[in-house]
C-alpha cells in the first residue's frame, strides 16, 4: 500500500473566529482561522477541516467568507462542516473555494440530502460526519448535538447507508473519546472502515503521536483528524508526520 | 521582462474555479475565470478545470462553444492545461455514466480507476513518477506527492504519457502533446509542488 495517509487538523469556528487553540508562537492573530490554516499548510498538513459552530443564522455568511479567504491563501484541500442543510448551502461554500462539505445532522434528518449533494457536486465533495457513542449493548449509536441526543441509529449501519446514498468519505468522531486525549476509538474506526468502501477519517481522542499510528494501523483509517494535539502547540504536523513515517506509515513529507 | 501572461480559466459552471484562479495569481499569472470568447481569444494560456461528471461537462462545454474555442486556441499553439476532469475531457471518449465523447485533443479513452478492489473515488495524496522530462514538470522531485480526487483515469499513448501514480494499479496522471497538457491531480490543492507546476505552466505561456 503506497498511498499516503493524511493528517487533517480540525478548526472549530464560531462567527468566523477559531474557538480553541491559541498556543502558537509567531502568529499575529491566533483567532483567525485563515492564519492558522496557512500555518498548518506550511507545516505539511494534508488537508484541513473547518467545523462551523456558529449558532445564529446571520453568522452563517461568515463561513462562506471563511471559505473564500482560505481558498485565496491556502493551497491544500479543505472541508467545511456545520450548518450545511441544502444543495444551496453546499454550493455557497464550494463555490467560495471549499473542496468538500461535511454533513451531519441534516443528513440524519433527511438522508436524501446526501444523494442530492452527490448528484450535483459528485460524491468526492460529500463527507458524512458521524458522531458515535458506545451503547450498553456494545454497539455504537449515532448521536446529535455533541453526543446529547440519541438518534436510535447504529453508527456502522448509518455509515454504510450514507455512503450508499452518496457520501464519498466518512468523518467518524467518537463522542466517548473526543476531548479525552486517550486515543481514537479503534474498534469503532475499524468496524466502519471495514463495512464501507470509502475513506474513513478517524476523529476524537488524539492526545499523543502514537495515537495517530494506532488509528491507521489498528483502526484501518485512511486519515486522522486532530485538534488539540496541534492547536495547543504540543506537536507540529511535521513532528506527527515524522513519527508516522518512522513507524512505517507512508505520509507526504 | 514583458507583462505576466494572461491565463483564462474556462468557466462552464461546474466545480471550484476560485482556487485555480488564486493559485495562478499566487505564481504571478494574471488569471480570469471566464467563458467569454473575446477574453479567451486574447489569452496567453487556457486552463480547463473541472469537477463532476464527464457527460454533463461536455454538454455544458458544447453549449458554451468552448470546444470550438479550445480547438482554435490549440491551432494557434496557445498552451492548454486540463486539470482533473479537465484532463479527462481532453481525451476522445469516457465510459463515465454510460459514456460520452470528449474534446479529442489527446489520444485515448477515459476509464475507471484501476483500483484493484481499493476504495473509489481515489481521494488523497499520491506520489508521481515522471516518464520523461518536460517544461511543465521541471524542478519537481521524482515521487513528488500531489493531491488527487477522481474515479476515472486517462489512457494516453506512450508518446503523450508524462507521469504516473499508483492506486491499486499504476495509472497515467500527467499527459501532453505539443502545447496541450493535462494533470489528473489538483495542482491548486497540492501545496508547494502544485504551485511549482502552475508556475511552470505560466512560464510555458510567457
Amino acid at each position: 500500500m503506497s498511498d499516503l495517509k493524511r493528517i487533517i487538523p480540525c478548526l472549530d469556528v464560531d462567527n468566523g473566529r477559531v474557538v480553541k487553540g491559541t498556543n502558537f508562537v509567531n502568529i499575529r492573530d491566533a483567532g483567525d482561522p485563515v492564519e492558522l490554516a496557512e500555518r498548518y499548510d506550511a507545516e505539511g498538513a494534508d488537508e484541513l477541516v473547518f467545523l462551523d459552530i456558529t449558532a445564529s443564522h446571520e453568522g452563517r455568511d461568515t463561513i462562506v467568507e471563511l471559505a473564500r479567504r482560505t481558498a485565496d491563501n491556502v493551497f491544500i484541500p479543505f472541508t467545511i462542516g456545520g450548518g450545511i442543510r441544502s444543495v444551496e448551502d453546499a454550493r455557497a461554500v464550494l463555490g467560495a473555494g471549499a473542496d468538500k462539505v461535511a454533513v451531519n445532522s441534516a443528513a440524519l434528518k433527511r438522508p436524501e440530502l446526501l444523494t442530492e449533494l452527490a448528484e450535483v457536486f459528485g460524491s468526492q465533495c460529500v463527507v458524512v460526519a458521524i458522531d458515535a457513542k458506545k451503547e450498553e449493548d456494545g454497539g455504537y449509536g449515532v448521536y446529535l448535538n455533541g453526543g446529547r441526543v440519541a438518534t436510535g441509529r447504529d453508527a456502522i449501519e448509518w455509515a454504510v447507508e450514507a455512503t450508499r446514498l452518496g457520501a464519498g468519505e466518512v468523518l467518524l468522531t467518537s463522542m466517548d473519546r473526543d476531548g479525552t486525549n486517550d486515543g481514537y476509538e479503534l474498534e469503532l474506526t475499524r468496524a466502519v472502515a471495514r463495512a464501507t468502501d470509502v475513506p474513513v477519517i478517524a476523529s476524537g481522542g488524539a492526545g499523543e503521536l502514537s495515537h495517530l499510528v494506532e488509528a491507521i494501523e489498528d483502526g484501518e483509517a485512511d486519515a486522522v483528524l486532530c485538534a488539540s494535539i496541534f492547536h495547543y502547540g504540543q506537536h507540529t504536523v511535521g513532528e506527527a508526520k515524522e513519527h508516522m513515517s518512522v513507524h512505517g506509515i507512508p505520509v507526504r513529507i | 521582462m514583458g507583462p505576466e501572461p494572461a491565463i483564462a480559466v474556462l468557466d462552464y459552471g461546474m466545480g471550484n474555479l476560485r482556487s485555480v484562479e488564486k493559485a495562478l495569481e499566487k505564481v504571478g499569472a494574471r488569471a480570469t475565470v471566464t467563458a467569454d470568447e473575446s477574453v479567451i481569444a486574447s489569452s496567453d494560456g487556457l486552463i480547463l478545470p473541472g469537477v463532476g461528471a464527464f457527460p454533463k461537462a461536455m454538454e455544458r462545454i458544447r453549449e458554451l462553444e468552448l470546444d470550438r474555442m479550445l480547438d482554435e486556441a490549440v491551432a494557434r499553439e496557445v498552451p492548454v492545461l486540463g486539470i482533473c476532469l479537465g484532463l479527462q475531457l481532453l481525451f476522445g471518449h469516457s465510459v463515465e455514466q454510460g459514456g460520452a465523447d470528449g474534446l479529442g485533443l489527446l489520444e485515448g479513452d477515459v476509464v475507471e480507476v484501476p483500483a484493484g478492489g481499493r476504495k473509489v473515488p481515489h481521494i488523497g495524496w499520491a506520489q508521481v513518477s515522471w516518464e520523461r522530462p518536460t517544461p511543465l514538470t521541471e524542478g519537481l522531485r521524482p515521487g513528488e506527492p500531489f493531491y488527487f480526487v477522481h474515479s476515472f483515469v486517462v489512457s494516453p499513448t506512450d508518446e503523450e504519457l508524462i507521469g504516473t501514480a499508483e492506486y491499486g494499479g499504476r495509472f497515467a496522471c500527467v499527459a501532453g502533446r505539443g502545447k496541450v497538457w493535462g494533470v489528473q491531480f489538483h495542482p491548486e490543492k497540492s501545496s508547494t509542488a502544485g504551485l511549482r507546476l502552475l508556475s511552470n505552466f505560466k512560464e510555458i505561456c510567457s
